[in-house]
C-alpha cells in the first residue's frame, strides 16, 4: 500500500517536472501545427530556414540575457547596443576601404570592432551595476538611451549604409548556407551549445545561479559576486556583438530604428523558456525555444489574413502569456492528491 | 536704496538700448519649429530647412530665419513660447509633433500677431493657420495604383506592405485600394511593415513563402522597399518582370531610378523638402506683391528615369 502511494506521488511529480521542462517545447510544437493548418507552406524548407535565421538575432542575444537574468540582473540596453555597434561597424568598414580595400580584411576589422565594442559596453553596464551600486534596471535604462541617441547622432538622424562593394564581400555571412543551414543558424547553434556548457557544466554557471538565488549567501560563500555579475554583462555584450555581426550583412544598414524592442523580445524569450525573472534559475534550452516561439508567432501572423493586422500585438501578447502559464501553473500538482 | 535705483536705471537704459537696436535693424524674424530628426525622412527635412535658411537669408538680408527642433511635443510647445518672448517673431513655420497638444501653443503664437504656416500635420482646430503646406497622402496611394495598373494586367497578383498603423497609412492604403478596384489586379494580402527595412524584409520573406505567384509589390515607402528588394533577391524572385513601388524620395532610390533599375523602376514623391516650400511661401508673404495665404498641397509626383534628376539631392541625409 505504502509502495503504491509512493509510486503515485513520484508519478505525479514526474509529470509536473516534465511539464515545466517541456512546456515551452509543447507550445512551440502547437504553434507549428497551427501554422501548418493555416497554410501548408509554413513547413516548406524556405520558410523553416527563414524562421531559424530570423530567430538567430534574438536567440543569440537571449542566451546572453539568460546569464544576466539568472544572476539576478537585467539588461535593457541590448537593442540600442546592437544598433550602435552596427552603426560603428559600418562607419569603421567604410573608412577602412581606402587602406584595406573592399575585401575580407575590412570585414574582419569591422567584426573585430564589433566584438571590442560589445565587450566594452557590457563591461560598462557591469561596472556601473556592481561597483557603482546602481540597480541594473536604471543603469541599463540609462545606457539604452545613450546608445540609441549615439546611433541617431552617428547617422545624422538618417541611415548609415555600408559601402556597396564591402557589402558584396560581407553578404554571404547572412545569406550563404553550410550543409543546408544558413550561416547565422550555425552561429546560433554554436552560441547555444557554448552557453549551455557554461551555465550547466562550469563553476561560473553555478555561481550565476547561486548569486541569483541569494546574493548575500553567495558573498558569504566566498563567491566574488561583483566580478561574476560584471562577467554576465560582458558576456551579454559579446552576444550582442555576435548578433550584430550576422545582422549587418542582411541589409547593410543601421539607423535609429535598428534593434528597437529587441531587449524586450530577448527578455521575453528568456522568461518563456523557464528562466526565473528574479534570478536563481536559468535554462539555455528553454531560452532557445522561447526565441523560436517569438519568431514563429510573427511568422504565422504574416501567413494568415484571418486576424486583423491591428490585433497582431494582442495575439503576440496572448501567446506569450499562455506559453508561460502552461509552464508555471501548478494545476497538474493541484490535481494530484495531497498527503 | 541708492544701489537699487541705480540698478533700475541701468535696466531701463539697457532695455531702451536693446529696443533701439532692434528697431534700427527692422529684421523680419521667422521662427521655424519642427521635431528633432530621429529617422531618415526627418533628417532630410532638417537638411532642407537648413539649406532654405542659407538661401533665403542670402537672398533677403533683412530676413532672419530661426530654426529650432524639439525632441517631444512638450519641448516644442516651450520652443514656440520662446520664439515669441525671446525672438519676437513676425511669422512661424511649424511642423507640429502631434496635432492635439500643439494646437493651443500655436494659437498663442497667432495671438501675438504672427503669421502662421503649418506644415504636413494639420492642427486639430481649423482656421488657425494662414498658410498650410503639405504632401498628399491619398494621392501617393492613388499615383502608385495608377502606375501598377499601367504595368499589370487583369488577373495579376500583388502584395502590399503598409506603414505604421496611423491615419497617414490608412489614407495612402485606402486611396490605393480604391484606384485598384475593378482593374482585375488581385491584392493577395496587406501587412504592416512599419516604414522599416527589417520589417519589410521579414514580411516580404513570409509573403514569398506564402504566395508562389506574385507579380509586383507596393511597398509604399523607400525604407520598406529596401527590405523587400533584399528578400526578393534572396529568394531569387527578382526577375521575370517583378517590380517594387516605394514612396517618399530617398536619394539612394532616386539614384538607382536614374541608373535605370528595373526592380525599382519608379518612386512616388512625399518630399521632406516641403519644409523649404513652406519657408519660401512664408517669406513671400512679406516680400511678394501677390497674395500667398491659402493651402498648398504638393503633388505626389511619379519619379521616373526622365525626371529623377530634379529630385536628387546627393548631400541630403535622405
Amino acid at each position: 500500500m505504502a509502495d503504491i502511494m509512493t509510486n503515485q506521488v513520484t508519478g505525479a511529480r514526474t509529470t509536473t517536472m516534465d511539464f515545466k521542462t517541456y512546456g515551452p517545447a509543447v507550445a512551440l510544437l502547437l504553434l507549428c501545427v497551427i501554422g501548418f493548418m493555416l497554410n501548408p507552406a509554413f513547413l516548406s524548407e524556405g520558410n523553416i530556414t527563414n524562421l531559424l535565421t530570423r530567430s538567430a538575432f534574438i536567440g543569440i542575444i537571449a542566451v546572453g540575457a539568460t546569464f544576466v537574468i539568472t544572476a539576478g540582473g537585467i539588461d535593457l540596453s541590448v537593442g540600442s547596443m546592437a544598433a550602435v555597434i552596427a552603426g560603428v561597424m559600418i562607419i569603421v568598414m567604410n573608412n577602412s576601404i581606402d587602406t584595406f580595400g573592399t575585401g575580407a580584411t575590412t570585414v574582419l576589422i569591422g567584426c573585430g570592432f564589433s566584438i571590442l565594442l560589445g565587450l566594452g559596453a557590457g563591461w560598462i553596464n557591469g561596472m556601473l551595476t556592481t561597483k557603482g551600486k546602481i540597480e541594473a534596471f536604471i543603469v541599463t535604462l540609462g545606457t539604452m538611451g545613450i546608445f540609441r541617441s549615439l546611433v541617431t547622432y552617428f547617422a545624422d538622424g538618417g541611415t548609415l549604409s555600408l559601402n556597396h562593394d564591402v557589402r558584396g564581400t560581407y553578404r554571404p555571412v547572412y545569406y550563404d548556407s553550410i550543409l543546408g543551414l544558413p550561416f547565422p543558424v550555425w552561429v546560433f547553434i554554436a552560441v547555444s551549445v557554448a552557453g549551455w556548457i557554461l551555465l550547466n557544466r562550469t563553476t561560473f554557471g553555478r555561481y550565476c545561479t547561486a548569486i541569483g538565488s541569494n546574493e548575500a549567501v553567495a558573498k558569504y560563500s566566498a563567491i566574488k559576486v561583483d566580478r561574476i555579475k560584471t562577467w554576465t554583462y560582458v558576456l551579454q555584450g559579446l552576444c550582442v556583438a555576435m548578433a550584430t555581426i550576422i545582422y549587418v550583412p542582411r541589409l547593410g544598414s543601421a539607423s535609429s530604428s535598428t534593434g528597437v524592442l529587441w531587449e524586450l523580445e530577448a527578455i521575453a524569450a528568456v522568461i518563456i523558456g523557464g528562466t526565473v525573472l528574479k534570478g536563481g534559475y536559468g535554462r539555455i534550452g528553454g531560452t532557445i525555444i522561447g526565441a523560436l516561439i517569438l519568431t514563429t508567432i510573427g511568422n504565422i501572423l504574416n501567413f494568415t489574413d484571418v486576424i486583423s493586422n491591428y490585433l497582431n500585438g494582442t495575439m503576440q501578447g496572448l501567446i506569450i502569456i499562455v506559453a508561460v502559464l502552461l509552464q508555471r501553473s501548478d494545476w497538474s500538482r493541484r490535481a494530484s492528491p495531497k498527503n | 536704496m541708492k544701489l537699487k535705483t541705480a540698478i533700475t536705471a541701468l535696466a531701463i537704459s539697457g532695455a531702451l538700448a536693446l529696443a533701439g537696436t532692434a528697431s534700427a535693424q527692422e529684421k523680419i524674424k521667422i521662427g521655424v519649429s519642427y521635431p528633432t530628426p530621429t529617422h531618415a525622412w526627418a533628417a532630410g527635412m532638417n537638411w532642407h530647412a537648413e539649406k532654405a535658411e542659407e538661401r533665403l537669408e542670402a537672398l533677403y538680408p533683412d530676413v532672419d530665419l530661426i530654426l529650432v527642433n524639439s525632441p517631444d511635443p512638450g519641448a516644442q510647445a516651450s520652443a514656440l513660447e520662446d520664439l515669441v518672448s525671446v525672438h519676437q517673431i513676425d511669422a512661424l513655420v511649424v511642423l507640429p509633433f502631434e496635432s492635439e497638444p500643439l494646437t493651443d501653443p500655436v494659437l498663442n503664437v497667432k495671438k501675438s500677431g504672427a503669421l502662421i504656416t503649418v506644415v504636413d500635420r494639420g492642427l486639430s482646430q481649423p482656421g488657425i493657420e494662414d498658410i498650410y503646406v503639405a504632401g498628399n497622402n491619398p494621392e501617393l496611394g492613388r499615383v502608385s495604383a495608377v502606375y501598377m495598373k499601367s504595368r499589370l494586367k487583369d488577373g495579376d497578383n500583388i502584395v502590399v506592405l503598409r506603414g505604421i498603423p496611423t491615419l497617414i497609412d490608412n489614407e495612402r492604403f485606402d486611396a490605393f485600394m480604391a484606384e485598384i478596384e475593378g482593374s482585375g489586379i488581385n491584392v493577395l494580402d496587406h501587412k504592416h511593415a512599419n516604414w522599416n527595412r527589417d520589417d519589410g524584409f521579414e514580411v516580404m520573406q513570409d509573403f514569398l513563402s506564402r504566395f508562389p505567384d506574385i507579380d509586383a509589390v507596393w511597398a509604399q515607402d523607400d525604407d520598406i522597399a529596401i527590405g523587400v528588394v533584399a528578400a526578393l533577391k534572396q529568394a531569387g524572385r527578382d526577375g521575370n518582370g517583378m517590380f517594387v513601388v516605394g514612396g517618399a524620395g530617398m536619394k539612394e532610390t532616386i539614384k538607382s531610378i536614374m541608373d535605370g533599375d528595373e526592380l525599382v523602376p519608379v518612386d512616388v514623391l512625399y518630399p521632406p523638402a516641403m519644409i523649404a516650400t513652406a519657408m519660401d511661401v512664408t517669406v513671400a508673404a512679406f516680400k511678394s506683391n501677390g497674395p500667398v495665404a491659402g493651402r498648398y498641397i504638393l503633388g505626389a509626383t511619379l519619379i521616373t528615369p526622365e525626371n529623377a534628376a530634379s529630385f536628387y539631392f546627393p548631400d541630403s541625409p535622405f
